[in-house]
């Protein structure tokens, strides 16, 4: 019995460590949760100079990971950066505050076009500000592949590239290359739609070098695949390394994504937020944010002053064209989304 | 009195394993075996037999088992010369052995995924002298090939250990009882060393069967082991309730291994743990 008592008042000295932490409304401080590699450093530092403002910045890999760390709850995120489908899915369960754009006087600045293809997600425009968009491609190796035939998605089930071909590691981005090319929407929860994406995918796994988000990128530059799936900021970074590589979004469409800043039900300094959003939209600070992820930016005083050759370059900035011919992904229900989850590790176990 | 104090001694470790080992079982339990909305269910643990969950599940005892066959087969011969050297030889081939260990797994684990590569310094080397090529990445090859890697030196040293402790007139008064060469190893060395080699099994097979890290970087996402599908659940699915029942079977696969060779070490009179 006294050997109980000791345990548990062991677990409750250790519980009341962890129940200590997160709770610190009264200092002005600001915690920011985004994409890895997805702000430059120095913007921050700036920040809290000017402000005088501390800024606690976090980072994740996916949006999945990012709803994990968020649900999770060890920490009151003041804002967080991600893409359409997960906010919409926050926005859905109630976990997104409307955002105040009286006190984001800068939002002007962002295209209107942008914040149109945010009502995908967010159809009001109430809860969001777009940072980042772009589409998902084929990023290749001009002299390894026929280039003629990088305008479809076919080339990624052509036998010649057999070991050459890197697919994306994430469930949505893989599902949409193979939906796209059967002509189905990418939002489909059809069952026989989903089988036969699905057994399209199996059929290309031997021919699959690897299975990369992230590391794509670099095994591109190394030359180690001839092709590869990856989102057009980074295609737009990896052209800058090697020339020997271009990209292309194939001509039966695509996925066209939106990062965009929301606050959090949980946050405790909103005015903080509303002031690094602004601070966020500031043409020097937007400016130094693209230079350093090199993605497509809403703000239309960033691309104004851009180099007209880099305003042109339809890898960074796809477009109007490939936009249209591109969906949006949607956030699915529990149901479709276990299906999804179940048939890609299926993909993923198959021989 | 000193007894009290003997037992305040224990306190801060019994501290770290309330809370640290004990409260995060419990917790892995009741999510085991129930479902998101809180209700009792056995169905997260019993997905296992799922044909997914199953064919990873026994991908990873595969794995594992090939993994620990390679280690034993390369470090008792190892053990053995190491163990016949000098002294001063001895220190340092078992410095060289730990220094690898210097440096994050992980990153050991990249720099092999950059030399495996297609362009990699192996197989550049290969082309040059004219050599067939290595293919092996993001193959279940390459992932036993790192996994044997990793955890050599797990094996290695306690087998090295248990021999190191046999002592030389144990060997001498079996060769005066006229036992030859071959009769010495098998009717003393192997079981004097035996402890060794079942912790050695049981140091490499469960990281080995719980692996998902090395899998996940040399697999190139190909190779799906039942450690990358509890990752995947808890990570990308927040399904904390499937994650915690895989995670509780293959708690009991490990728990299962070491009774087993536990009893066969008992057997043998030498107590491995």
């Amino acid at each position: 019995m006294k050997k109980t008592f000791r345990i548990l008042l062991a677990i409750l000295a250790v519980a009341g460590i962890f129940a200590g932490c997160g709770k610190k409304d009264s200092k002005n401080t600001l915690t920011i949760l985004n994409y890895g590699k997805y702000m430059e450093p120095e913007v921050l530092e700036l920040f809290e100079e000017e402000t005088g403002i501390k800024v606690e910045y976090e980072e994740y890999i996916t949006p999945e990971n990012m709803y994990t760390k968020y649900k999770a709850g060890a920490i009151d995120y003041d804002l967080i950066c991600t893409s359409d489908y997960m906010i919409e899915k926050l926005i859905k369960e109630e976990e997104v505050c409307e955002m105040d754009f009286s006190a984001i006087p800068l939002s002007e600045q962002l295209d209107q076009t942008y914040f149109d293809f945010s009502k995908s997600f967010d159809p009001e425009n109430k809860y969001t500000l777009p940072y980042f968009f772009g589409t998902v491609g084929i990023l290749y190796n001009r002299e390894l592949v026929d280039e003629s035939k990088v305008d479809s998605w076919d080339i990624l089930w052509d036998e010649t590239y057999s070991g050459k071909i890197i697919m994306a590691d994430s469930v949505r981005d893989s599902f949409m290359v193979a939906q796209k090319r059967l002509g189905f929407s990418l939002n489909s929860t059809d069952e026989e739609e989903l089988r036969a994406a699905q057994n399209l995918l199996i059929q290309q796994k031997p021919l699959v070098y690897s299975y990369l988000v992230d590391e794509a990128q670099d095994e591109m530059i190394a030359e180690n695949a001839a092709m590869a799936v990856v989102y057009s900021g980074e295609a737009g970074l990896a052209l800058e390394y090697n020339d020997k590589l271009a990209f292309s979004v194939p001509k039966e469409g695509s996925n066209m994504w939106i990062d965009s800043w929301f606050i959090p039900k949980r946050a405790k300094h909103i005015e903080n937020a509303e002031k690094f959003l602004n601070f966020l939209c500031r043409k020097d600070i937007a400016m130094m944010n693209f230079d350093y992820v090199y993605y497509a930016t809403p703000n239309t005083q960033v691309k104004d002053a851009l180099d007209p050759e880099l305003q042109e370059n339809s890898t960074i900035f796809p477009p109007k064209e490939t936009l249209d011919n591109c969906e949006v992904l949607k956030s699915l229900d529990d149901n479709a989304t276990m299906k999804y989850n179940l048939y890609w590790k299926e993909i993923k176990s198959a021989d | 009195m000193r007894n009290l104090k003997r037992q305040l001694l224990a306190g801060p470790y019994l501290l770290w394993m309330a809370g640290f080992i004990l409260l995060p079982l419990i917790v892995i339990l009741y999510y085991a075996f129930t479902t998101t909305g809180g209700n009792f269910t056995f169905l997260n643990v019993s997905s296992i037999t799922f044909s997914v969950h199953f064919k990873a599940l026994i991908l990873s005892l595969k794995l594992a088992l090939i993994c620990t066959l390679i280690c034993l087969v390369l470090s008792y011969p190892l053990a053995m010369i190491l163990n016949n050297m000098k002294a001063k030889s001895q220190n340092f081939i078992v410095f060289i052995f730990i220094l690898p260990m210097w440096m994050n797994f992980m990153l050991r684990i990249l720099a092999w995924r950059m030399l495996l590569s297609n362009h990699g310094v192996i197989n550049s080397l290969l082309d040059t002298i004219g050599l067939p090529r290595l293919d092996i990445l993001n193959t279940p090859t390459a992932v036993v090939f790192c996994m044997v890697y990793d955890f050599l030196p797990f094996m290695i040293l306690p087998i090295y250990n248990s021999m190191a402790r046999i002592s030389s007139d144990v060997i001498e008064a079996a060769r005066d009882l006229g036992a030859n060469s071959i009769t010495i190893f098998f009717k003393v060395i192997v079981p004097l060393t035996l402890s060794g080699v079942l912790s050695g099994i049981i140091m490499v097979f469960v990281p080995a069967l719980t692996s998902f890290a090395v899998s996940d970087l040399l697999g190139g996402g190909k190779v799906l082991l039942i450690g990358n599908v509890i990752e995947q659940a808890f990570m990308q699915e927040y399904n904390w309730n499937l994650g915690s029942g895989l995670s509780f079977v293959l708690m009991i696969f490990v728990i299962a291994s070491m009774a087993l060779m536990n009893s066969w070490g008992d057997e043998n009179g030498a107590g491995v743990w």
